[in-house]
């Protein structure tokens, strides 16, 4: 079965906690451990928060959209923003990067998002954007799947 | 969901209680309160005690490390304690575990820092 779901909300902080827990509740009808939702919900939050501070760069007035599609145990995740884009996606990457250090920026977002995840596909254009792809096959499905 | 933040000072140490959750939207406060409290109470050295800490990212780690750079200028350390098995992940992942340490309790974590500053 396939199981699709969108929601987009205003760049703003508050708006942090509304997408990691919408996004759990959705992937929770699959079942995945305490650990799983953790890492997913912890994702979620890197990826919109690097929407709104570095995409949007703190303008509410943009919109950050999440898609998640659920199909055979694989959470595929899609983070998108229409903000300012990054030019070296490669560097953006690195561990303990960051083009904001003085807001205390850890650099960990990437790090954090590879780790956790399965797959990471970063698409970003100067001027259009930045579109995260996020795919994590869930332990409990794979047999199912085998 | 918000992140209370209880401070308490003992003996210069600051312990900073967080309950809740700690994401960039909360990160702020946390960084003004323990801030603040670090200059006007003549703070040494902070305690982390994340018990009640239900959710952590990478902007945690941000404004922790601030707090360590802060406390650090002054000669003093930094102790983590009661943390989860989440955010013990998140602080292996990020090397932080080489600057700050770690103990079980709020009070090993007290006594850590009073051992330390017996030697000194």
């Amino acid at each position: 079965m396939r199981n699709e779901m969108n929601v987009q909300f205003s760049a703003l902080s508050e708006n942090e906690s509304f997408a990691r827990i919408t996004v759990a509740a959705f992937v929770a009808q699959l079942d995945p451990t305490m650990d799983e939702l953790t890492e997913i919900k912890t994702v979620v939050s890197e990826a919109v928060t690097n929407a709104i501070i570095h995409g949007y760069e703190g303008n509410p007035a943009g919109t950050v959209y999440i898609s998640v599609v659920l199909e055979d145990g694989v959470v595929d995740l899609i983070i998108r923003d229409e903000g300012i884009g990054m030019d070296d996606i490669e560097e953006a990457r690195e561990p303990l990067f960051t083009t904001k250090p003085e807001l205390e920026r850890s650099g960990m977002g990437f790090t954090i998002m590879e780790n956790f995840m399965d797959e990471i596909e970063v698409i970003s254009h100067k001027g259009t954007g930045t579109i995260i792809r996020l795919k994590k096959q869930l332990a409990n499905k794979k047999a199912m799947c085998n | 969901m918000s992140l209370a933040v209880e401070l308490e000072v003992v003996d210069q140490v600051l312990c900073l209680r967080l309950a809740g959750e700690l994401d960039h939207h909360t990160a702020e406060s946390l960084r003004e309160q323990a801030s603040d409290a670090i200059e006007r109470e003549g703070v040494r050295h902070i305690i982390l005690n994340m018990g009640d800490l239900t959710f952590m990212d990478s902007s945690g780690l941000g404004v922790i490390l601030g707090r360590y750079k802060h406390i650090k200028q002054k000669n003093g350390e930094m102790v983590v304690c009661a943390i989860s098995p989440a955010v013990r992940r998140l602080f292996e992942m990020s090397g932080l575990f080489k600057i700050v340490r770690m103990e079980a309790s709020e009070q090993e974590a007290l006594e850590r820092l009073g051992a330390a500053c017996y030697e000194k």
